[in-house]
């Protein structure tokens, strides 16, 4: 079963642990600025909002990269950099409508979630489920269920 | 390491920024940033040096836990000498700013001198810069953030800076970090802002490595965070009702001090304590609460983010309140509600907000006005004084007025500035001021809970309950139950609630944790974290340690035994009502059993003995 990161931003808090999480796995150091995932928060609305890439299926990062650097993992459904065969271009930061990959200017590469190759660190660390990792066929579940229980089938008892 | 072993020396007179290594056999003995901060002040000023002079120094400082995963690890503390109460000041935030010092690759900055003309710091990993300050002398620590993001361009800087309030030699001035956390107590801010240093401005991309021992240390975090998930406390408590879950419990035990601790149950507690922030009010259906907000790395996010009713008279004509931020935490909630007898949620809520847009202490800022309005009450001050405002108990038009005022230093503003101590000296009247060593009351009377009467005496800083938090085991059990009323055996708990509070301070750590870890919850964090060995046991010396380094400043700085009391109110008016109706604080009856747990003379002074017990400087 292929899965997804599924965020609810009602949940988060504005910790950081995943972006702590996220940069410790994957740069040896805990270096939110050098997160794959982010927290935006929006301060006048009192909001916190975790964001990050969502494996698009026709991935456009994949699409334009000149090299191919980019692959579809076919257990988890992630499309990770192979570094060693990056060449640091950007195009594919230009073809990202959502902004979440980008350029490691220590390494010359492109960086991206990977979701952990299958276990995400983020989802791990976050202390609300803001953050979880779920059948990426019912990401929608959460919803359904909060109206399913709104359903008023109750008339004629 | 957790350390970076790096520290930024800038000396403001001279416009010099120098790197150095960090004093390691001090970090051995200190830890880090309350401790290891004060270890620095203790060497490089003279203790009896004028607070607001270029002589003393501010001191920006993190923990070795500071910018870990560990949760709660991104606290850091301002520590100069205080100008409220010329002891050593060390005031502790939490929010962003801590974590992004380490980022960026120091554990400590330490300012020196005076610049002759506003400055600010900018910070970018290793480069840091004295930057020109004067566009931004004279703004909110609001506007000044909002100024330097702009002129960074750079939305993921992080920021402290001080507000009028300091500038206009507010006593009790805070330094804001990320707008709505502060290194509130004490008068840091006022330091800060008579070394005409405006702002810190940090930018960290080199990230924290060299944890001494990686798998251990995540799996210490994964057990200290499940430690603090299945805490009722830590669980669940505080990030429904923050802070403000302790309203109604300490009125109930009848230990909430209320205008100006004239008596210690307020009618209003359920109008303007943690539940009532959840209800909706009648405007606009929303409630003061919007959501809880976490500061860096916490996973227990106890923060209040809140909203003003838009109605309110306060704020009905100015929309740049009609927005989120910082909201009302326990303290600030008592001091600006209970201890002023007003009960307006949204007009708490107001004064809040701009206790942290200008930088106030928003319990010395309370607890002056709370003086103030004793004063009016009494016929001492007058309208004449005031301008025109009746300084009245209960008066939520005169809260925020005097909020609004003070935070720019305006016209009464300027005496409410001075904060109790001053102001009540000033008018002729200093047994009204609710304060020890100068530094105002937090919220719990002494009369109902006993151990806080001995720790506000002997806190190293002046009334405080961050110093010894007895109310833990005296009202919510932790680590376990004893009685509030009783004076006996609190000594022992004092102090040990003293030197691990000063321990845990010095990790990076917050010490709301405490109300699940103990010790041995977060000695394994910093032994996997750190170089060396770290036990429970190292880091209660550590603590006491510390504790004595402060004591041995102060006392170097000319405050005495005679200083730790408490104000004759507390001493011999019998508490009016609650649980603890006729008490007083058995003060006296604790004292000689303090001084004797820790190694001090009779009267109070540190001795030679534990001054060499402890190695401290001479």
């Amino acid at each position: 079963m292929q899965k997804s990161l599924h965020i609810d931003p009602g949940k988060c808090t504005g910790c950081l642990q995943c972006e702590s999480a996220c940069s410790l796995v994957n740069e040896g150091m805990v270096n939110p600025s050098k997160s794959r995932i982010k927290v935006f928060t929006f301060h006048d609305e009192g909001r916190f909002v975790p964001y990050t890439c969502t494996q698009c299926d026709e991935a456009w990062c994949m699409q334009a990269c000149p090299v191919d650097a980019i692959v579809l993992n076919p257990v988890n459904g992630s499309k990770d950099v192979l570094s060693d065969v990056c060449v640091g271009c950007k195009v594919c930061t230009i073809a990202c409508p959502f902004g979440t990959i980008n350029y490691n200017t220590s390494t010359g590469k492109v960086v991206k979630c990977d979701l952990c190759g299958g276990d995400p660190e983020c989802v791990e660390a976050c202390p609300t489920q803001a953050i979880t990792y779920v059948d990426a066929n019912a990401t929608g579940l959460d919803k359904m269920r909060a109206w399913a229980a709104k359903t008023d089938n109750a008339a004629g008892a | 390491m957790s350390w970076t072993r790096k520290i930024l020396r800038v000396n403001l007179t001279n416009g010099t920024v120098v790197e150095e290594a960090l004093n390691m056999d001090w970090a051995n003995e200190y830890l880090g940033q309350r401790g290891l901060g004060t270890r620095y002040l203790v060497d490089e000023i003279d203790p009896q040096c004028d607070a607001l002079g270029p002589d003393n120094k501010l001191i920006m400082t993190t923990g070795p836990l500071t910018g870990t995963i560990a949760s709660t690890g991104g606290r850091y503390s301002v520590v100069c000498k205080s100008p409220l109460t010329g002891t050593v000041a060390c005031s502790n935030s939490g929010g962003f700013f801590g974590a992004e010092l380490k980022f960026a690759g120091w554990d400590m900055i330490i300012f020196e001198g005076k610049a002759a003309t506003p400055m600010y710091l900018n910070i970018e990993d290793d480069v840091a810069k004295l930057m020109p300050a004067d566009d931004l002398w004279g703004q909110s620590c609001w506007a000044t953030d909002h100024a330097l993001r702009q002129k960074h361009q750079d939305p993921q800087v992080r920021i402290a800076c001080v507000g009028r309030s300091a500038e206009e030699g507010n006593l009790y001035a805070a330094v804001v970090n990320d707008l709505h956390r502060a290194a509130g107590r004490s008068g840091v801010g006022t330091v800060m802002a008579s070394k005409n240093l405006k702002a810190v401005v940090c930018r960290g991309t080199l990230g924290l490595g060299g944890i001494d021992d990686p798998k251990r240390f995540m799996q210490t975090v994964k057990d200290g965070k499940k430690v603090l998930a299945e805490n009722a406390v830590t669980g669940q408590g505080l990030p429904t009702y923050g802070t403000q879950v302790l309203m109604n419990v300490i009125n109930e035990v009848g230990a909430l001090p209320t205008r100006n601790m004239t008596q210690t149950q307020f009618e209003g507690a359920n109008d303007v304590g943690g539940e009532a922030m959840h209800l909706p009010r009648k405007s606009d259906g929303k409630a003061n609460l919007t959501t809880n907000g976490a500061c860096y790395s916490c996973t227990i996010a106890c923060g209040r983010i809140s909203t003003i009713d838009r109605t309110h008279f306060s704020v009905k004509d100015k929309p740049e309140y009609w927005i989120n931020s910082g909201g009302l935490e326990y303290e600030a909630a008592w001091a600006l509600g209970p201890d002023t007898g007003v009960d307006d949620i949204d007009a708490l809520t107001y004064a809040n907000f701009l206790c942290n847009e200008d930088g106030m202490d928003p319990i010395s800022f309370g607890s002056t006005v709370a003086a103030a309005m004793e004063l009016f009450e009494t016929g001492v001050i007058t309208t004449e004084h005031t301008g025109g405002m009746a300084l009245k108990f209960g008066s939520a038009e005169a809260l925020c007025w005097a909020a609004e005022v003070t935070a720019k230093g305006e016209g009464f503003g300027a005496d409410l500035g001075l904060g109790s101590k001053r102001l009540c000296e000033k008018y002729g009247k200093p047994e009204l001021s609710m304060t020890v060593k100068g530094q105002e009351f937090p919220a719990y009377d002494p009369r109902g809970i006993q151990g806080m009467g001995l720790a506000y005496a002997t806190s190293n800083r002046g009334a405080c309950h961050l110093r010894g938090y007895t109310v833990a085991s005296e009202i919510l059990g932790i680590p376990e139950k004893t009685d509030p009323l009783e004076s006996a055996g609190k000594p022992g708990l004092v102090k040990a609630f003293q030197d691990a509070t000063a321990a845990v301070d010095s990790a990076g750590l917050c010490v709301f944790t405490t109300f699940a870890w103990t010790m041995d919850d977060i000695a394994p964090q910093v032994d996997a974290a750190c170089e060396g060995d770290w036990s429970t046991e190292r880091m209660m010396e550590v603590g006491e340690r510390i504790w004595n380094l402060e004591k041995d400043f102060n006392q170097k700085a000319g405050i005495t035994g005679a200083d730790d009391t408490l104000p004759a109110r507390l001493l011999t008016e019998g508490a009016n009502s609650g649980p603890a109706k006729g008490r007083t604080s058995e003060l006296s009856q604790m004292l000689p059993e303090y001084y004797q747990l820790r190694g001090y003379s009779a009267d109070g002074s540190m001795t030679d003995e534990t001054r060499q017990k402890w190695s401290l400087p001479s």
